[in-house]
């Protein structure tokens, strides 16, 4: 499944005034193997991140396509701070925009999902289509012949503000930007391949929550790069014996170096004649779970990867644990404040056991994640922290100072360096 | 049907033998906060017959249907897993939680279990001092009345808000 549909009215409308460079503001002259840490609590490089990247040439995740499946169906959401509607209309054409009367700037959809003709702005009574164009507005010629909208209002000048869209692999990306690449071209070959790995069949979602992370957006961006410190920080595997260490696995940047994939192949003990038969079949690891059927888990893919951390940015992270697929998306809310959003998938096609599966190991990760709850508090004592000294800086050279893939070893912050070569450039702090 | 304070639950569907006061049930309830609020942690799965299901959710989650929430325990096995985690392996900042308790409304259920919703809030204190509304929601629970008194056969913790403050490593 991959359809491209393209708002060409998409308008830079929402872009504020292009502001002058933080004048006292540098990069230390190290680059990417240094962050100054005013970069997670100054107000002033926030508000630029959210002009810059957020809307910026940068394609953000807006939701699934899953979740407007149908005509009229209403998803809102987030891109930034920005609060956005995507639609799909009755031509089964998906929209974005933001969600913003072009009257007065009240919110127009207040649910989370909804199934509507149209979208009604309950302040005035404004109504668009769900492509967003205006298509009436009350008491337009007055009342008893008083009153109304000037002879002169052309109601095809005042519409909801679009976003550029495209679907890949059933999830919906927009973007503010008339200069914003192709989505795939965005994404690049291996990110784009990989994708198709986890989400170029039917999804269904599984279950859905949120977390809220005292923390600048940006250290969520790194933690979810930063493979050095999966092993000693989550400790729930080695302390239940469970035998991940030894597995192969690397990571692979994408050709620009803003996305990742981090990626680990399961050791080979299920390489037997009866597991291969099975097709689907609980492999019990030698731990000391009391519980074990929470690592019940089936080879599905033929490359023998079980884990995976895949990143998009700036804010989207694709993730696969045994066979718990997940989406997970943050987004900012002020300097030090972040919403991370976890969504569970399958397949349309999975059977009721593999259902079964999935859902067990959704209690590795998620907010109560066995192996992942770490990461709700890790970077909020980096914000504690470093927030007292803004000249500080973090020192980021863990597997040499290269921003390159390693397909040997994930002992590395090369993902770390990635995303930093990419906010650099983004927000022209390279220069 | 809703019972009062002092009514005895009997109507046929439970041998004569276990008419069980409301108060047994509240007491229960009560004593189930008062172990997680004290740290008593280790006595958490004591609660539950060996095959019980522990499960945290959201009201989201409920509405449309979704298997997954944000924590699925099936089995004591799976809940003392849970334990030694947070006692051994899981990294995350002291606190202590406070459960506020709403009277429960108790009805006969299938199989000669009680369902039992029962509201409840919680207030969780960060070491820092800080103390703020951690969750609220409903507890929807099956109780069997064992000859060791009372067990849940089943609790679903049904939060009100999908979004959880930094973490959650405590059962609720």
């Amino acid at each position: 499944m991959e359809t491209a549909i393209s708002c060409t009215q998409a308008s830079p409308g929402a872009i504020a005034q292009e502001r002058p460079p933080l004048e006292d503001f540098a990069w230390p002259e190290e680059g990417v193997t240094r962050v100054p840490f005013r970069v997670f609590s100054d107000p002033a490089i926030y508000a630029l991140e959210q002009e810059k990247i957020f809307r910026g040439p940068v394609w953000h995740y807006l939701c699934l396509e899953t979740e407007v499946a149908h005509k009229g169906d209403i998803r809102t959401t987030w891109l930034g701070e920005t609060p956005i509607i995507v639609t799909r209309d009755d031509n089964g054409e998906i929209h974005a925009m933001i969600n913003r009367c072009a009257h007065k700037g009240a919110l127009v959809c207040l649910k989370d999902h909804d199934n509507q003709r149209s979208l009604t702005c309950v302040y005035h009574a404004w109504n668009y289509g769900l492509d967003g164009k205006l298509k009436g507005l009350a008491f337009r010629k007055g009342v008893h012949g008083k009153g109304g909208m000037p002879e002169d209002f052309d109601v095809q000048k005042h519409r909801l503000e679009p976003l550029r869209v495209e679907v890949f692999c059933g999830i919906v990306f927009g973007t503010y930007s008339p200069d914003t690449a192709p989505l795939q071209e965005f994404l690049g070959e291996p990110i784009s391949r990989f994708i198709k790995r986890h989400m170029d069949q039917p999804l269904k979602i599984l279950g859905v929550h949120s977390q809220t992370l005292h923390n600048n957006w940006k250290l969520y961006a790194e933690n979810v790069r930063d493979s050095y410190h999966a092993t000693l920080l989550h400790t729930f595997y080695t302390t239940f014996k469970v035998n991940r260490l030894d597995m192969d696995g690397g990571i692979v940047l994408s050709e620009k170096k803003w996305h990742h994939i981090s990626y680990t192949k399961r050791a080979t003990l299920q390489a037997d004649q009866e597991y291969q038969k099975a097709g689907v079949h609980s492999a019990k690891y030698e731990s000391n779970l009391e519980g074990p059927e929470l690592l019940g888990a089936w080879d599905a893919f033929e490359d023998r990867i079980t884990h995976s951390i895949q990143t998009i940015f700036p804010s989207l992270v694709i993730q696969l644990t045994l066979n718990s697929l997940a989406v997970r998306f943050f987004v900012p809310r002020g300097v030090d404040k972040t919403e991370l959003f976890w969504v569970f998938l399958g397949y349309e096609n999975d059977t009721p056991e593999q259902e079964k599966m999935r859902v067990m190991q959704s209690n590795l990760t998620g907010a109560a994640g066995l192996v992942a709850l770490e990461d709700g508090c890790i970077n909020s004592f980096v914000q504690r922290a470093t927030a007292s000294s803004p000249d500080r800086q973090a020192f980021i050279e863990m597997g040499g100072r290269q921003t390159e893939s390693n397909e040997s070893s994930r002992a590395t912050e090369a993902a770390v360096r990635g995303f930093w070569h990419g906010y650099r450039q983004i927000m022209g702090f390279d220069k | 049907m809703r019972t009062g304070h002092s009514t005895v639950i009997n109507d046929g569907s439970l041998p004569a033998s276990q008419k069980i006061p409301a108060a047994t049930i509240q007491s229960f309830l009560q004593d189930y906060c008062h172990t997680l609020d004290d740290g008593e942690i280790d006595n958490w799965v004591g609660f539950f017959k060996e095959d019980a299901t522990y499960q945290i959710t959201t009201r989201e989650n409920r509405v449309k249907g979704y298997p997954i929430g944000i924590v699925l325990c099936e089995g004591r096995g799976m809940m003392n897993d849970r334990i030694k985690a947070l006692k051994n392996a899981n990294i995350f900042e002291s606190h202590t939680y406070c459960h506020i308790l709403g009277y429960p409304s108790i009805q006969s259920g299938d199989k000669g279990l009680l369902a039992v919703r029962t509201n409840f809030v919680v207030y969780r204190t960060m070491y820092t001092g800080e103390a703020e509304l951690f969750a609220s929601g409903k507890y929807l629970d099956l109780i069997a009345l064992d000859n060791d008194g009372p067990r849940f056969a089943e609790r679903l913790v049904v939060l009100d808000s999908r979004r959880i403050d930094t973490l959650l490593v405590y059962p609720l």
